[in-house]
């Protein structure tokens, strides 16, 4: 390759560093994470452009054109498959961009900024898909998205007037379709556009990707971007690619008989990045499940690069072999007790049924004071026995919540049959 | 020495206007956009309640004597359920859920509404009797006619729990 004389390489120039350190260039440093959500967004955006030839966003049309995209056209229920399995990929993408950027310490000063539009993103990927999610209107889009525009309702003040101009009027039909397909078309592809600039431009503000702060100086040699980032960037775009397609061509995209407003299928799921959310609303009062608590953990991650940490461990993973061993206790604690509460809650009896307690303090303040009191007997519990830092016990949190949503999301995925019961995975339906 | 003061005012005058001229139209721009967003915000609210007429739409249910005592049938084309309680008085309930609106099921074996979503049961008077859901299912007025039962399902009611004003009697 010449040396960007080219109007090619000028393009990969101007993306990319000229030279960078070596060490990053290592696959275990970012896992090309972000480099995939941006393959995956534009395989989004060529494959979703296809499928608006045929699509027709009202409730008398759209399934039907969705029939006919799949049992009509050449290729229609591969693109279908392709639109379906990358915007799934790009939400798990996006969620381990997340978490890699987080333990790996990418987000300390002069990163902060970057995290928040991180963040952003992160909500527009997840609307974006969950907008998506109604348009085949059948009987899985309708109900997923009548349960979680429910859960707005739940918002204090704002949230049945949010609601009500999201799906515009009282029940999901011809308003919201146009809605959604709108937002789902063009208004957030719009803005991850946009917000995603700003993210590259930042990353390249902070002079790249984050540089592990205790490398020697042989270590942190420095090597041209054209090839060596150039082809790895390349490697890794091609095997997404290859598991994407092989995906989409043995998997078909659900769906299910057209939407009934009368008939909700039993059980009926929300989409599964939401499944987390599904599960706890069984355990807990709304205002607590579906609006304090996610308000409570967009907060803290809000506020994360911001804290006063007594040190920056800038591109070390999990700060510390004590944040290590503090991260697996977390792991431990979130393993043994949220399945113990899931399966206690199914089977002993409930409160309410001996004493008459009003739902929001049964299901809503006392949760939430247990809920308190135990996280901050485990914040402070675990930083007295490793006397550890911030940096540490606040990392051991984050784990600690993560596993516990992960675990929720997976009870409700695979653990959950007709009438929300318990059972196997091999028993739902 | 006096000079070189006015030829200074003169240019801090200048830029004092330069400077005025520029918090204007950054002033008018911030008007501008002020007023576009309210131009889309009056554009896209102005269509939102036009599907509310206002006027009653009966759907016709039967004669009373076709609904047995503690009894409920749906009527799918207009989301909810004619319930007959014991002492034969008639309610129509929504059939969707309070919780987050899933259609609920009646389990005549169990005597319950029973939501698919979040396991919320509701009896038929349509008090919550299991939880996540935390009031009573939506109410259509039912008026009778001589002898026929009508439903008007232009009304949805929101409450917090049964009442027996809320019931509608031959």
């Amino acid at each position: 390759m010449n040396n960007g004389t080219g109007s090619t390489s000028s393009f990969i120039w101007h993306l990319h560093p000229r030279t960078l350190p070596e060490s990053t260039l290592r696959f275990n440093h970012t896992f090309g994470l972000g480099g995939m959500a941006l393959l995956l967004f534009v395989v989004q955006i060529f494959s979703g452009v296809l499928l608006r030839f045929v699509y027709q966003a009202s409730p008398a049309e759209a399934y039907h054109s969705i029939l006919l995209l799949q049992n009509e056209m050449l290729f229609g229920q591969f693109i279908r498959n392709i639109h379906y399995w990358s915007g799934s990929f790009l939400v798990m993408i996006v969620f381990l961009h997340l978490f890699r950027v987080y333990f790996s310490g990418a987000f300390y000063s002069p990163r902060q900024l970057n995290w928040l539009l991180g963040l952003l993103l992160l909500f527009l990927t997840v609307l974006s898909n969950f907008t998506g999610y109604l348009l085949p209107w059948d009987q899985r889009a309708y109900w997923a998205t009548t349960i979680s525009t429910g859960m707005l309702e739940y918002i204090p003040l704002l949230g049945p007037w949010l609601r009500e101009w999201l799906i515009g009027g009282e029940e999901i039909g011809g308003q919201a379709m146009l809605n959604f397909y709108t937002l789902h078309t063009a208004i957030f592809p719009f803005l991850i556009i946009f917000v995603m600039s700003f993210h590259f431009w930042r990353v390249r503000k902070a002079g790249g990707v984050v540089v592990p702060s205790d490398l020697s100086e042989k270590e942190n040699a420095f090597v041209p971007a054209v090839p060596n980032l150039v082809v790895r960037e390349l490697a890794v775009a091609l095997v997404l690619l290859a598991v994407l397609f092989m995906t989409a061509a043995l998997f078909n995209a659900p769906l299910q008989a057209m939407a009934n407003p009368a008939l909700s299928p039993n059980p009926t799921k929300a989409a599964w990045y939401f499944m987390g959310l599904q599960e706890l609303l069984l355990h807990f009062h709304p205002l607590l499940a579906a609006s304090a608590l996610p308000l409570a953990v967009s907060l803290g991650l809000v506020l994360l690069p911001y804290l006063n940490y007594p040190k920056q461990p800038q591109g070390i993973w999990f700060v510390s072999d004590k944040g290590r061993q503090m991260a697996w206790v977390a792991v431990l604690c979130a393993v043994i007790v949220t399945p113990l509460y899931i399966v206690a809650n199914a089977w002993l009896p409930d409160v309410q049924n001996f004493i008459a307690v009003d739902p929001i303090v049964a299901g809503g303040v006392v949760p939430a004071i247990v809920l308190l009191l135990s996280l901050s007997g485990f914040y402070y519990g675990l930083k007295k026995r490793f006397k550890a830092t911030l940096n540490e016990t606040v990392q051991a949190l984050f784990v600690l919540i993560t596993v516990i949503f992960l675990i929720l999301t997976i009870t409700g995925i695979w653990f959950r049959g007709a009438d929300m019961q318990l059972v196997w995975p091999w028993q739902i339906p | 020495m006096k000079k070189k003061n006015s030829i200074n005012s003169s240019q801090d005058k200048l830029i004092a206007r330069r400077g005025f001229l520029t918090r204007l139209w950054q002033g008018l721009g911030v008007f501008a956009a002020f007023e576009f967003t309210g131009l889309s915000l009056a554009f896209l609210f102005s269509g939102r309640r036009k599907h509310v007429s206002g006027k009653a739409h009966y759907i016709e249910c039967g004669a009373v004597n076709d609904f047995k005592a503690n009894s409920a049938i749906p009527f799918r084309s207009g989301l909810f359920y004619l319930c007959r309680l014991d002492d034969g008085g008639f309610l129509a309930l929504s059939l969707h859920c309070t919780h987050l609106g899933c259609s609920v099921a009646w389990r005549s074996e169990r005597n319950q509404f029973l939501c698919p979503c979040h396991a919320s049961a509701f009896d038929l008077q349509g008090n919550v009797i299991n939880p996540p859901a935390t009031r009573a299912l939506d109410l259509f007025p039912v008026i009778i006619e001589g002898k026929t039962v009508k439903v008007d399902i232009s009304r949805k009611i929101r409450r917090k729990r049964f009442k027996k004003s809320q019931v509608t009697y031959v």
